[in-house]
């Protein structure tokens, strides 16, 4: 039995990792195949609702069906264009309000006194022990005409009438800033916390004022930090689809929605896995920065005593 | 404990001037961490040039000194003069000072020419100027050809040079280095200390070193200043610390030594006798001592300063008789263990003039030891 496994090449060091890669394969790699061919199908009004890709047409031969239409369709037609650029700008715009809110978090957790430091971080991942939806439902509690927020402004006498904030971008990103935060949070977290603060008393034996050494020395030895959160943070925002539905503007063209819309609305399996590869195409390049980003830490980019 | 000749001809004792200004001054400094006394008005002057080691145990306050001097502590009470000008309540940006770090302090994102340009960048040093000083000051701690490397491709001792370079290329007044050469190995270690004496002379910068290794201290320094308990316990150079050690722990601390105690049987200006239980013979010493006749003082005495006969000697004082316990041979010198009837054990090191081994001293015999009576040092604390 043994000889038979090691002819196989099975020994239980290739055991441990076929696991995670079956994993990969089995819900990862196979999916996207079959998202990829029907992304070259046709719609039919049928069960699935596509055409197969492949044929047997005769006794010996077997006909491809490549339909690149769906492919064009997208670069036709204005609203894909539109749909992604519009979700680019709101994923990244939400990133650097992410990062200028998450940096001074993290920062100030990583500096903080080690026993209170637990206690803060526990505060930062607290909001996931609810779901998601309930989260971004709460936020419409707050956010609407006679909500929370506008009632207590209209309490203090800063307002008389309500705010529309609901169904706005302002509500989109507000939703968005609050659910990723702590993903830009713990890998800055993470990387400020590990930093050697006798390189701060050196840049300021050196001559540098406090701003100077961080500017000089903090900044740039939290880079792989902050690209980590931040594309931690803008790649599912580009997809986000929850949020911008339940907060924003009905009209407001978010990529994430329009898959939606086709494949549930209209029911055109081949157009929308079709948006689905193309997004997917848009995040493999920040996707492919972020290892790279990587690499160069493992690559003793940061100081290890 | 050898001190080899420091590589400067003329004598070099400015603290022996009465006219010579103290270049560096530090006036009843206390720092205090909540209850804990860290340092305990300390008041010390250093002279332009020096090498001065603040010598001591971990958690004696050397450490916290050093940082006062370069700014990232500020002293409870007290004043710290830099070349007349009070610094006291300056940041560390402010000071005409610079500091070798312990861990070093490379900047991980930096290259070694970056990390040697940086303060001088931080000054507004004009472009060229850097290029050039950094260049030279590459050369000095021979690193030249490393200029481009990124630290984490540098072995431990070429970092440390990097933070030698780094800190003196901006020309500091005082030169602060934390236990500049513990990180390295031994061999590297003592290469590396005569390297910092001839970088110190050829630039004529004050340093001030805190090390906890009495060896290292002894080669480097013009001066010791040795602390206990965030005190300045004696300060003085090289061999008056080890010849003429003021107290018990002083004695102790440097170097080995064998201490007995006594009491004063006879006290003159000109010497004094003490009388030891684990002695045979009284301690007859050629000096003089401040102290009341009967109390109590101790008498140390370098194991180099022992010598090991067979013979009883015939003089009344300064010998005893004792049995060889342990013999340690170490090449140039043998260092032998000898138990006293006590049961005291008296630390003696003699010299292998002679190659030949058979007459020497053996395990377990009877042989009695002697010295000079100018030999024992007395200490009354």
């Amino acid at each position: 039995m043994r000889g038979l496994l090691k002819r196989l090449g099975v020994r239980g060091r290739n055991a441990v990792t076929a696991v995670p890669y079956l994993w990969l394969i089995v819900f990862f790699l196979i999916p996207f195949a079959i998202v990829l061919k029907i992304s070259f199908s046709s719609t039919q009004i049928a069960m699935p609702p596509y055409e197969p890709l492949l044929h047997w047409t005769g006794e010996k031969l077997l006909q491809i069906k490549l339909n690149l239409g769906n492919f064009a369709f997208l670069v036709e037609d204005n609203l894909y264009w539109m749909a992604y650029l519009n979700s680019i700008k709101v994923a990244a715009i939400s990133t650097i309000i992410c990062l200028l809110i998450g940096y001074p978090i993290a920062y100030a957790i990583a500096r903080s006194n080690p026993s209170t430091r637990n206690i803060l971080m526990l505060l930062v991942v607290l909001p996931f022990w609810t779901s998601f939806l309930l989260r971004v439902y709460a936020w419409i509690g707050i956010l609407k005409n006679n909500g929370l927020l506008n009632n207590f402004l209209i309490s203090i006498g800063l307002i008389d009438q309500p705010i529309q904030m609901l169904q706005t971008d302002f509500a989109v990103y507000v939703g968005i800033v609050y659910s990723y935060l702590p993903f830009m949070i713990l890998p800055l977290y993470a990387n400020l916390e590990k930093m050697d603060l006798t390189l701060l008393e050196a840049a300021a034996d050196l001559g540098c004022k406090p701003w100077q050494s961080f500017y000089k020395v903090t900044l740039p030895l939290s880079w792989p930090g902050i690209i980590a959160g931040c594309l931690l943070v803008f790649i599912p925002a580009v997809g986000e689809f929850v949020i911008p539905s339940l907060l924003g503007d009905p009209g407001m063209l978010m990529i994430g929605k329009v898959l939606w819309t086709e494949f549930f609305n209209n029911r055109d399996w081949p157009v929308a896995s079709a948006v689905a590869i193309a997004l997917l195409l848009f995040l493999v390049i920040p996707i492919m920065f972020f290892q790279r980003a990587q690499d160069a830490e493992a690559g003793g980019g940061v100081h290890r005593p | 404990m050898s001190t080899p000749p420091r590589p400067t001809q003329q004598k070099f004792e400015p603290w022996t001037d009465a006219n010579a200004k103290p270049y560096v001054r530090i006036e009843k400094v206390t720092k205090k961490f909540g209850d804990f006394v860290a340092v305990d008005e300390v008041t010390l002057d250093i002279y332009k040039k020096e090498i001065f080691c603040l010598l001591g145990a971990s958690g004696c306050g050397k450490t916290t000194l050093l940082r006062m001097l370069a700014g990232f502590e500020r002293p409870t009470s007290g004043k710290i003069y830099i070349d007349g000008v009070d610094v006291t309540s300056n940041p560390p940006y402010e000071r005409p000072v610079n500091m070798m770090f312990q861990s070093y302090a490379v900047f991980p994102h930096m290259t070694v020419e970056q990390n040697v340009a940086f303060g001088l960048k931080q000054e507004g040093v004009a472009k060229a100027e850097i290029a050039k000083r950094v260049g030279d000051m590459l050369e000095l701690v021979r690193l030249g050809q490393f200029a481009k490397r990124k630290p984490h491709q540098l072995s431990g001792g070429q970092r440390q040079r990097v933070a030698l370079a780094r800190a003196l290329v901006k020309k500091p007044k005082l030169l602060l280095l934390d236990e500049p050469l513990a990180a390295l190995d031994k061999k590297l270690r003592e290469h590396t200390q005569f390297e910092l004496i001839n970088i110190q002379e050829t630039l004529g910068v004050t340093f001030i070193v805190v090390t906890h290794d009495q060896e290292e201290a002894m080669t480097l320094s013009t001066r010791i200043g040795l602390m206990n308990h965030g005190e300045i316990i004696q300060v003085g150079t090289p061999s008056e610390m080890y010849e003429y050690p003021a107290s018990r722990f002083a004695a102790e601390f440097i170097g080995s030594v064998n201490m007995f105690e006594g009491r004063l049987i006879e006290d003159e200006p000109s010497y004094v006798r003490i009388e030891s239980d684990d002695l045979d013979a009284p301690i007859y010493v050629d000096h003089g001592v401040s102290s009341a006749p009967g109390a109590t003082v101790w008498a140390a005495i370098r194991p180099e300063k022992i010598t090991i006969t067979r013979e009883q000697p015939a003089d009344a004082d300064n010998w005893t008789s004792a049995t060889v316990q342990d013999i340690a041979y170490m090449g140039d010198v043998s260092i032998y263990l000898l138990r006293l009837r006590s049961g005291k054990v008296v630390r003696v090191t003699q010299p292998n003039v002679s190659r030949k081994t058979e007459d020497r001293v053996t395990w377990e015999e009877r042989v009695f030891v002697q010295w000079d009576a100018a030999s024992p040092v007395v200490v009354t604390k």
